[in-house]
């Protein structure tokens, strides 16, 4: 009897420490696991460094047919604006009255194209191109910018590989920067 | 991209351009009527040509009206149907683009939902709450996927806070006609959902946790990265606004509340957290969202609206009937804070009266000022100036652009002047 009491209340402890120890875990209970077939179907985050970019490769030629189809409607047949924005040129524009912020002049990382066309362009179908056709365009455009030789074909590695001329003109967030005296008469 | 996409140089205000073509015969005798043209002056004007002013028995007391149920869903009286979003127009395209809050004819600190300012990337996806996912992966112990009713079984939360896009307006001329044109990309709402720090224990964040990536559910799959300080701060993940489901343009199911930071962080249609130890450095923080100084550098992660405000009445667009007591009242807010006091001028400028500050006074929410004023008639020019709670002060334009210059485009928190002329008209002073 004594024995079994023991063991109750040892049981009793190892499911309290069980269950503390699920709280610490998860305090709620609510969600389900995601899988790594589902995370890998979302994720579609490419970072500055081009972490997670998929296999796949495109040529600068094939991607000068992709944008002529699918980007020049909007961005210009070479890329120089329209309804969408200017994607080539504005090199040296920055510090001047009229930026002429593009690809080339502005963006600071190169693998950011191959993420942003892939979630968001053509407007008209994001997510619709081909990893390989994203990697087409993407050094189609950069070719555009004379970042990249016509006769390229743009990988994971060689996107990574790109540095952007203007990748180290960014700086953090000083504010407040300016310091009203706050007059209250004869200002 | 020769200008960010924020750019709205060339406001035309719809709601504006209706107002005349359908009020315009009415105004001469709507100024008449005394206090601001606008709305109410028109519905007066009408019930005067129907001869519902005393001494005759207005027309609606001598039938009855509709019958309870008439609107399942009520909307404001035809008589306020000038009061709409402003859109802008000849905007290039109607996708990723903006429409403002018609601030100059609201009260009060909370912002009808049906007049939330929008701004879409890749337009408003139509969402079946019952197929939404919030997928949270990346630096956790445990990857966890949700239901919109996973979600509601969170403890709740509801808070009152200002949404302003960073945008509003630019620094370069023209400048807007009205309150709406200059920092109309403002609301202000109550906020109910559940605290970010919950849903983040629940998956258990790892040591190298820095930052947290949000994706849209849009066609833009826009992406910002969030500190991981903001996210256990006050970061909430929402999904109702102003005692209802948030509307479409809202986010509709679930949207990313960051109290503070500029609109576009606020990611809408929420889908996917991915906790990270780095930035995304995603389009819409490296090419778009950053500030372009004189130099040719650009800041980057600049988060926080800081404190600002503006007149909302009179205001550009509106005219003084005739001299004498004219209440000017306004909003004031700021992403550091409470606002601590607004100053008025009445004298270009001069010198300054501090205005009585409506209760509530809340953080990160609008909070409304006013000043009483007796017009002599002459023509003036004033303005309003906040202090936040940090004691920082609204700057003036000026101010901005000695720092920032013209390009910067983001962030213009300056003080903006309305002036008035001898006739009571209302006009931009900066214009």
């Amino acid at each position: 009897m004594r024995t079994r009491e023991l063991y109750i209340a040892a049981f009793a402890l190892l499911a309290l420490m069980g269950a503390s120890h699920a709280q610490a875990q998860s305090p709620y209970g609510i969600g389900r696991s995601a899988t790594p077939a589902e995370i890998a179907g979302w994720n579609i985050d490419i970072d500055r460094d081009g972490n997670n970019l998929p296999p796949g490769s495109g040529s600068v030629s094939h991607g000068r047919e992709v944008f002529d189809q699918q980007c020049a409607a909007c961005h210009g047949a070479k890329g120089e604006g329209g309804i969408g924005d200017q994607l080539v040129g504005g090199q040296g524009t920055l510090a001047t009255p009229k930026p002429v912020r593009t690809v080339g002049s502005y963006w600071p990382y190169a693998p950011t194209l191959f993420d942003y066309i892939r979630r968001a362009m053509p407007q008209n179908a994001p997510q619709s191109l081909s990893n390989d056709d994203v990697y087409a365009v993407s050094g189609y455009i950069l070719n555009l910018n004379r970042l990249l030789p016509a006769d390229a074909t743009l990988d994971a590695r060689t996107l990574s590989a790109i540095k952007m001329p203007n990748r180290n003109m960014f700086v953090s967030d000083p504010r407040p920067d300016v310091k009203n005296p706050a007059c209250m008469t004869g200002c | 991209m020769t200008e960010p996409t924020d750019v709205d140089h060339d406001v035309v205000v719809a709601s504006r351009r209706r107002f005349l073509r359908e009020g315009g015969a009415l105004m001469g005798g709507a100024v008449l009527a005394g206090g601001l043209a606008g709305s109410e002056a028109l519905a007066a004007a009408d019930a005067a040509s129907a001869s519902n002013v005393p001494p005759n028995v207005p027309e609606w007391m001598k039938a009855p009206g509709d019958p309870v149920g008439s609107q399942l869903y009520g909307t404001p009286s035809p008589f306020e149907k000038g009061v709409v979003r402003n859109v802008p127009r000849n905007a290039a395209q109607y996708l990723s683009a903006a429409s403002r809050t018609p601030l100059q004819d609201l009260d009060g600190i909370i912002t009808p939902n049906g007049l939330f300012y929008e701004r879409h990337h890749g337009g408003v996806p139509d969402i079946d709450p019952a197929q939404h996912r919030l997928m949270l992966h990346g630096l956790v112990d445990k990857p966890l996927i949700f239901t919109m009713d996973d979600i509601r079984r969170f403890p709740t939360e509801s808070r009152i806070h200002f949404l302003e896009c960073s945008g509003n307006p630019g620094y370069k001329k023209p400048y807007g006609r009205t309150a709406s044109d200059l920092v109309g990309l403002l609301s202000c709402a109550e906020w109910t959902g559940v605290s970010l720090k919950l849903v983040l224990q629940e998956a258990g964040l790892q040591q190298a946790a820095k930052w947290v990536v949000a994706e849209g559910a849009d066609a833009a799959a826009l992406t910002r990265s969030i500190p991981i300080e903001k996210c256990l701060e006050d970061a909430m993940l929402v999904y109702s606004q102003n005692g209802e489901r948030l509307r479409p343009q809202q986010g509709y199911p679930l949207r990313l509340l960051l109290p503070g930071f500029e609109g576009n962080m606020n990611v809408k249609w929420l889908r996917r957290l991915r906790v990270a130890a780095e930035p995304a450095y995603s389009r819409e923080e490296t090419s778009k969202y950053t500030d372009l100084m004189p130099d040719g550098s650009a800041r980057e992660f600049t988060f926080y609206m800081e404190a600002k405000s503006i007149i909302t009445r009179p205001s550009g667009g509106q005219r003084l009937s005739a001299p004498g007591f004219h209440e000017i009242g306004g909003i004031a807010w700021s992403g550091h804070g409470k606002i601590k006091r607004v100053d008025v001028s009445v004298d270009a400028g001069k010198s300054w009266q501090e205005a009585q500050l409506q209760e509530p006074v809340l953080t990160r929410a609008l909070t409304r000022f006013r000043l009483p004023w007796q017009w002599d008639g002459r023509p003036a020019v004033i303005q309003s100036r906040a202090t936040d709670e940090t004691d920082y002060v609204q700057p003036t334009l000026a101010e901005l652009l000695a720092v920032r210059g013209l390009n910067y485009f983001y962030h213009n928190n300056a003080i903006w002047p309305w002036r008035i002329a001898a006739d009571g008209e209302v006009t931009n002073a900066n214009a």
